[in-house]
């Protein structure tokens, strides 16, 4: 798992790299030598180390971080965190699907207006647009304020709908950051997806939801995985959503491994520890995710 | 067993099908033959159920199925690019739609079973579409429309993906396989050879209307339009004007140069000009001996041309004629009797029409 800084993109072309080919990609490997392989290794380094009474980090070796992971309060936040990622990954799942069908199935002028304004949110940086989010969600914020407006709830200082701060707010902020991550290699999948395939199953007698349940949704299912790889594996280590959004009620690895980083009561071994487990969960279960694919081509 | 009446389709501007009439019976193998563009597979899609007709209804078997999807349709479809579902194996493929019909097990499993045999693919039941040929691809695409056992069978340009060769084979198969299982079959193509070897009518389709339709001997040999001459295998046209019209023999004055005495029966009342039309392997050709001028004169229907080009086609040889004006006419002759006869480009040949091999068109079609 480590990322070596090797020539993979032009090994698998079935030929060595050559001299320009080692030159194009030394940039490339440097950096990711510098800033990815390093700090990995010393992550892993940390994860084995201790801490003395003020927080610093003493190089005396220690499995003693890991075996704090398996304890049960860490246990119970990666499994809410997975939950969440979970929620968050089926709902961006079947919120995206239909956009990146109709997109995928438009006439190519349209899909690239479409391709736009799905990107349109990236323009604006992350922490206004989840602000932005809390603005609407607060007690005395925009949507109470709709809803008072049109009569739908009685009084904006007897009963406003508390939305912040819930795990509502978590997953919905969860939802939309991570929503076009979903879209986009769904999209990419339906627009690959030859119509004519759509018309045989009609022809055969497949209505249009047998249609979609035997024919659109196996051939598109691979965007589906990839959206939901990059879904899930931020969203569970997320920590600026929870944290804006959820308070301190709902509490996620990602929230975890930062305060082990920060703060009065930090401990930089432990939370290396948690980071080196959550990379080890996913690289695990990418593995077996492959396999499985590999078995069913066979 | 279909019928199409009044059917006309529109997109926005562009009429791609303008007022068709047609009528299939049981059994029959039609074909819709026409340049790319013309509106046939249109025509074939209002059948199936991907396109509805602007005007007009469509009928199934006694049944108005205009306003059906394509999946209520008792029609099955074989697609230009054959569509398999690259997903599935070649069993599971031809199984489609039985399952949509939700067929008992078994009874899918015999059918699929034997529609294998049939097309000649036992023993790769478990390949994907992406293992197999392309000649393979088009079996699977067949069998899996047949094994539906529809009312119709309509077949979208199925052959031109292959090559020459193996194209040719899978046309004698198809037409085997159709008067086999007796379904009938509506059969889209832009090859006029295709058209001819296979089909029992053919519905010449130019700019979204039908030119002409008939048995093909029919369509070949009197061909109603200049069009449809033209597009049904190789065609001498010349203008012709009526020189002196008897009761019962024409004179006619072609391309300015040539006489030709037609039976006045073939020409409509009060014409003074049309077209002729002949078929290339219709121009009798005599090595020209001996004093030309004098012989071109007297024999009927007769002329003087030079052979200006010689194309080698295999089975035969094409001979380009010019005559002392400039017309140039196509001739077809046995591989090896223009070497018999001795004539070589540059040679001068005596041309003879016979007034039967002639067709005769308005001047206005």
């Amino acid at each position: 798992m480590t990322p070596m800084p090797t020539a993979t993109g032009l090994t698998t072309a079935g030929r060595p790299p050559g001299v320009a080919g080692w030159a194009l990609m030394a940039p490339l490997a440097t950096w990711l030598g510098l800033f990815v392989a390093a700090p990995l290794v010393i992550l892993l380094a940390y994860s084995f180390c201790q801490r003395d009474a003020l927080g610093q980090v003493v190089p005396a070796f220690s499995t003693h971080n890991y075996a704090r992971v398996f304890d049960v309060v860490y246990l119970r936040i990666l499994g809410s965190s997975i939950f969440y990622a979970g929620l968050t990954t089926i709902l961006c799942g079947i919120v995206g699907y239909p956009v990146a069908y109709y997109m995928g199935r438009a006439p190519p002028r349209r899909q690239s207006r479409l391709l736009m304004l799905v990107m349109i949110p990236f323009w604006a940086s992350f922490l206004i647009r989840t602000y932005a989010w809390m603005t609407i969600l607060k007690e005395n914020g925009l949507l109470n304020g709709l809803l008072y407006a049109a009569r739908i709830i009685p009084d904006v200082l007897s009963g406003p709908m508390h939305l912040m701060y819930t795990p509502f707010a978590v997953v919905l902020g969860l939802v939309y950051s991570y929503l076009p991550f979903m879209i986009l290699p769904i999209y990419g999948s339906v627009e690959r997806l030859d119509g004519s395939l759509i018309e045989a199953a009609a022809d055969l007698g497949a209505g249009p939801l047998r249609t979609f349940g035997r024919v659109i949704l196996p051939l598109t299912w691979p965007g589906i995985a990839a959206g939901a790889m990059l879904v899930f594996v931020p969203s569970i280590g997320m920590f600026a959503v929870t944290d804006l959004m959820g308070g301190n009620r709902v509490l996620m690895v990602g929230n975890v491994i930062q305060n082990q980083f920060q703060g009065a009561g930090r401990d930089k071994p432990f939370g290396a520890a948690l980071g080196v487990t959550l990379m080890a969960l996913f690289a695990v279960s990418y593995l077996l995710a492959a396999r499985s694919r590999r078995d069913r081509t066979r | 067993m279909v019928e199409l009446i009044g059917v006309n389709k529109q997109f926005g501007e562009f009429v791609a099908v303008d007022d068709v009439n047609l009528q299939v019976g049981s059994g029959e193998f039609l074909t819709l033959l026409g340049p790319s563009g013309c509106g046939k597979t249109t025509l074939l899609r209002m059948i199936s159920g991907f396109e509805t007709p602007t005007r007009g209804t469509v009928w199934l078997d006694g049944r108005d199925v205009t306003a059906l999807p394509p999946y209520r349709r008792d029609v099955n479809q074989v697609f230009q690019s054959y569509a398999l579902f690259p997903h599935l194996n070649v069993r599971d493929n031809i199984a489609f739609g039985l399952r949509m019909k939700r067929t008992p097990k078994a009874d899918v499993q015999q059918r699929v079973a034997r529609m294998v045999e049939m097309v000649g693919l036992s023993g790769m039941e478990n390949r994907r579409p992406n293992q197999l040929s392309g000649g393979q691809r088009q079996r699977v695409a067949l069998a899996r429309a047949l094994v539906c056992e529809p009312k119709v069978l309509l077949l979208d340009e199925p052959l031109a993906a292959l090559d020459a060769k193996l194209r040719r084979a899978m046309q004698v198969e198809l037409k085997r396989l159709q008067q086999r299982v007796g379904i009938t079959f509506v059969f889209v193509t832009h090859d006029q050879d295709e058209a001819l070897v296979m089909s029992d009518r053919i519905a010449v389709i130019n700019r979204g209307h039908i030119e002409q339709i008939g048995p093909v001997s029919e369509i070949y040999h009197r061909p109603a339009t200049r069009f449809v001459a033209d597009f049904l295998g190789q065609a001498n046209l010349l203008p012709a004007r009526v020189v002196q019209r008897e009761t019962f023999e024409t004179e006619l004055m072609v391309a300015d140069e040539i006489r030709e005495r037609i039976p006045s029966s073939r020409l409509p009342d009060g014409a003074s000009t049309a077209f002729l039309a002949f078929r290339p392997e219709k121009v009798r050709l005599v090595p020209d001996v001996a004093k030309p001028d004098d012989r071109s004169a007297c024999e009927p229907n007769s002329f003087i041309t030079t052979i200006a080009e010689e194309l080698f086609r295999g089975a035969t040889d094409q001979l380009l004629l010019r005559t002392p004006k400039g017309t140039e006419l196509t001739a077809v002759v046995p591989n090896g009797s223009a070497t018999v006869l001795a004539m070589h480009r540059g040679d001068r040949v005596l041309c003879h029409l016979h007034p039967d091999d002639l067709i005769v068109l308005n001047a206005g079609q």
